[in-house]
């Protein structure tokens, strides 16, 4: 079918392109390409793109791990090294991950760093997973200090802070790094291929306001964000991929089809739900088959605008290189207040028309977690849609409970089904499907 | 009649509950869930019905016009024949099954003398059933419990050297199970003849023949099983038709409105979840929250710490009862409070204060997911099985007015059947929605606009 055939195509460009970055990272050495560990959040892509450095993301590295049922052990080979239980998952399995040989997600080694470069701050975590980094290889650390949107916007003197250190501290060490002077020009070009980009994510995204929505906006809108958050912002690469996916997006509105599941086209659309929270990666399809076979499509999540909430507006902005790069650090969603983000996910539950809000609450992610269950209230309150709250990890498969989720979400989508009916009845479907319950003869 | 049931299959016990058109309660049964939830719902739905017929008998008698008083009587010692009936076809299976295990090869060495001490063990056992019970202070309504105390007892009795104790266990142990999950006839046409047979033969010809038509009045009432929902744990293991379940959050909080129609928050501390729940004005949930990851605090703990100091579980809440002095427990974490207990056994501490402190700790805990949950509304309904507990009563009742001042607390001595009975009103409601329906047809919203 032809639709397949295009789906495949946007999956096997960005196959295509993970495997030839990490093989530019396998043989980084040989080459002589100097390479930089950096976080998604906030991440200065562009900016090391134009000084030919290679980026590696450690929690992307730790989900694949996650996601290839590596992660178990990694974690409990750190704790064998003294982190608690409590500690973030994520920095569990790339500590366990470097010392089982830094074998990466396409099977090949992942070079060592070159250099540490923080460029958000609003998670504490990232500040002590470097510091556990830098005493492992022990090489530079640069640490951009970024404020937190306490008061709800990126200010003119908070922008103006972040430049500075970008100036004054970060460029000087990457052309130290790097042996190249900094190029404004080449950056410019970088950051307005960016845009490109952003603006056909941005497109995709929000494709979920149709109904039945053609995309699921968060277990399927953590491969659409793949690109766009990591090494590829700013490339060819990138555009084309995104050009791609919005040409089948865009099919399968034209066909009325709902979202593609990894067991096939998703059937029909019985419940939209918002969620705020990052998916669990150790049981990603059992916990997202869940929501398929009871007909529960999320159209828009949070967890796709960590690497930016672009669908507020902003965009890499080639006229203002430095400025712009300094936006996005400070705008990556965790870091935007607790008010903010009550917004958001009030505007998505509205304009995405859907059925309530439910939050996957992750044991090890204060980032994330803090203040969830006020939100929820608020949420609820706001745009009296029903609210649920369950509980799951990133990578720790321990964290994961398969039926009390599963307990807690089919009674969650059958809350929503009772508010829908005005609370006289509460049967999803009982017209033509009436059957006696024959094993009780 | 028509009849709708809702059945509710818990990790320790199923519960059935059967209504009649107008919402009330015809019949309740309950029976252990074993490891098979098929055959627990089929039982607990039997038990049900035979509650119905029951019910239906009751209100056959009322219409008699001998008098209230003697008919009570006759429909006392009728269901106790009935039971009896009942009894005696478990027990005969039971001795059968455990006579063909007695005679297999393994027991080739004591076959004969084996075989001599079952029979007498069941003779006994039997004779027990048959001779009127003075002391009817029995522990559980399970034929398992009470086959087991009583086997043992006798087996206890007649163990020597070379048939001990525990061999005659074992094969209660085995056997036990084949008995349990091997469906025979207990229903209320099966025995009710027998049971009626039984009974009537001291009261006078025409009051016993009036008895007689009476159950044959209700007997006779076809009862028609409109629909059935389930709910609980065991759920997605019976081929029930996807419509035809809900989640046990749900019918908890209808369950409760329904028992106290006052209801706003629910909590429910059962064997292994605790659940705390707000429903609105017409019993629907508005927000829940549950125990996860860990079930620290739930029914569970409390059997684990009876088990600990070698107690009944009924027993914890009335020795707590006792307790004079505040004793700070602060594990909630099973293992550890068992730990912890010894502990404080060994510093002196008195067990009545030591498990007030227990109980107060679950009780925390539970707080804190009614916090989450929204906190305390009036009114607030107890329910699961720790709501029989007087101290952990006792301990909500003073939590709940410290953090939100005064509200109503409804515990019903039935609180076992509250998810059972939200079921059988979802299956009520989804009935009378089908007839709404194809009354007037209107397109079915689902998935449609808010």
């Amino acid at each position: 079918m032809s639709h397949d055939t295009i789906k495949d195509q946007s999956m096997l460009k960005q196959k295509e392109m993970i495997a030839g970055h990490f093989s530019k990272l396998a043989t980084a050495k040989e080459s002589g390409r100097k390479v930089v560990y950096t976080f998604v959040p906030g991440n200065l892509t562009e900016l090391l793109l134009s000084f030919d450095l290679l980026p590696v993301y450690p929690e992307i590295n730790a989900l694949q791990s996650g996601m290839r049922k590596k992660s178990g052990a990694y974690v409990t080979e750190a704790e064998k090294y003294g982190h608690s239980e409590d500690v973030c998952a994520y920095v569990k399995s790339d500590i366990g991950m470097l010392k089982s040989g830094n074998i990466g997600p396409t099977g090949e080694k992942l070079p060592p760093p070159d250099l540490l470069l923080l460029s958000y701050t609003g998670c504490f975590t990232f500040m002590k997973w470097f510091e556990l980094l830098k005493r492992e290889y022990d090489c530079p650390v640069v640490m951009l200090h970024v404020p937190y949107q306490g008061d709800g916007t990126m200010t003119p003197d908070m922008r103006k802070y972040v430049v500075d250190q970008i100036k004054g501290e970060l460029i000087p060490k990457l052309e130290q790094l790097s042996g190249k002077t900094y190029d404004e020009d080449r950056l410019k070009e970088y950051l307005r291929r960016s845009a490109r980009a952003e603006d056909d994510l941005v497109w995709v995204l929000e494709s979920a306001r149709h109904r039945p929505s053609p995309i699921d906006g968060y277990f399927g809108g953590v491969y659409y964000i793949g690109p766009i958050f990591t090494a590829f912002r700013g490339t060819e690469d990138a555009i084309d991929y995104y050009r791609l996916l919005r040409a089948e997006v865009k099919d399968r509105i034209e066909k009325g089809l709902g979202p593609v599941t990894p067991e096939g086209h998703m059937g029909s659309e019985k419940y939209r739900l918002v969620v705020e929270g990052p998916p669990n990666w150790t049981h990603f399809n059992e916990f997202w088959k869940m929501f398929y076979d009871e007909g529960a499509v999320v159209v828009a999540s949070t967890y796709t605008r960590v690497g930016g909430v672009y669908d507020l507006g902003f965009r890499h902005d080639p006229e203002r290189p430095l400025e712009t790069l300094a936006d996005y650090c400070g705008g990556c969603y965790t870091n935007l207040n607790l008010p903010s983000r009550i917004d958001l996910l009030c505007k998505y539950v509205t304009e995405y028309q859907a059925d309530g809000l439910l939050i996957n609450s992750i044991k090890s992610c204060n980032s994330f977690s803090a203040g969830q269950l006020m939100m929820m209230r608020e949420v609820e309150k706001r745009t009296g849609k029903p609210a649920g709250f369950v509980e799951t990890d990133l990578v720790d498969p321990r964290y994961f409970s398969a039926a009390n989720i599963k307990n807690r979400l089919e009674s969650y989508l059958q809350m929503i089904e009772q508010k829908r009916k005005g609370g006289t009845t509460c049967s999803a479907s009982l017209g033509d499907g009436v059957r006696r319950l024959e094993v009780l003869p | 009649m028509n009849v709708f049931c809702g059945i509710d299959l818990g990790s320790t016990t199923t519960k059935a509950v059967l209504l009649d058109e107008r919402g009330d309660i015809l019949g309740r049964g309950i029976t252990n869930s074993r490891s098979n939830y098929f055959l627990a719902a089929e039982i607990a739905r039997d038990e049900a019905f035979i509650g119905a017929r029951f019910t239906l008998i009751d209100r056959e008698l009322s219409r008699l016009s001998e008098g209230d008083k003697q008919s009570s009587g006759f429909r006392k010692r009728l269901l106790t024949q009935f039971r009896k009936q009942q009894l005696l076809s478990q027990l005969h299976l039971l001795r059968d099954k455990s006579i063909e295990e007695a005679a297999t090869d393994r027991y080739r060495d004591i076959g004969h003398a084996l075989n001599q001490k079952l029979i007498h063990i069941f003779e006994t056992m039997e004779e027990g059933i048959r001779r009127p019970r003075l002391n009817a202070g029995k522990k559980s309504d399970f034929f398992r419990d009470q086959a087991s105390s009583e086997y043992s007892r006798l087996a206890e009795s007649v163990a020597e050297e070379s048939i001990p104790f525990e061999l005659l266990m074992s094969i209660f142990d085995k056997v036990i199970i084949l008995v349990e999950n091997q469906r025979m006839d207990l229903t209320f046409e099966g025995n009710i003849r027998t049971a009626l047979g039984a009974c009537i033969d001291g009261d006078n010809a025409g009051l016993a023949d009036s008895y007689a038509q009476a159950v044959a009045r209700a007997a006779a009432i076809p009862l028609t099983e409109l629909r059935a929902i389930g709910t609980g744990y065991g759920r997605q293991r019976l081929p029930f038709p996807k419509e035809m379940i809900r989640s046990e959050i749900l019918c908890h909080g209808l369950g409760a409105n329904i028992s106290f129609p006052g209801t706003a928050t629910v909590l429910d501390i059962g064997g292994q979840d605790t659940k705390a729940i707000q429903v609105d004005a017409r019993g629907i949930v508005t927000s829940f929250q549950m125990n996860d990851r860990c079930a620290a605090g739930c029914g569970r703990y409390l059997g684990y710490i009876a088990d600990e100091m070698n107690l009944g579980v009924h027993e914890l809440g009335p020795m707590a009862m006792n307790s004079t002095r505040h004793v700070k427990i602060n594990s909630t974490c099973t293992v550890f409070a068992g730990a912890e207990l010894r502990d404080r056994l060994t510093m002196g501490q008195r067990r009545e204060d030591i498990l007030a402190g227990l109980h107060r700790a679950i009780i925390l805990r539970a707080m804190a997911l009614l916090a989450r949950s929204g906190g305390v509304s009036n009114e607030f309904t107890f329910t699961g099985g720790v709501a029989n507990n007087q101290a952990a009563v006792a301990a909500l009742r003073k939590l709940v007015s410290e953090n939100y001042g005064d509200r109503k607390l409804n515990i019903s001595p039935d609180s076992i059947y509250t998810g059972a009975l939200g079921a059988a009103h979802f299956a009520l409601r989804a009935e009378s929605e089908s007839r709404t329906e194809s009354a007037s047809p209107m397109s079915s919203s689902v998935g449609g606009s808010p």
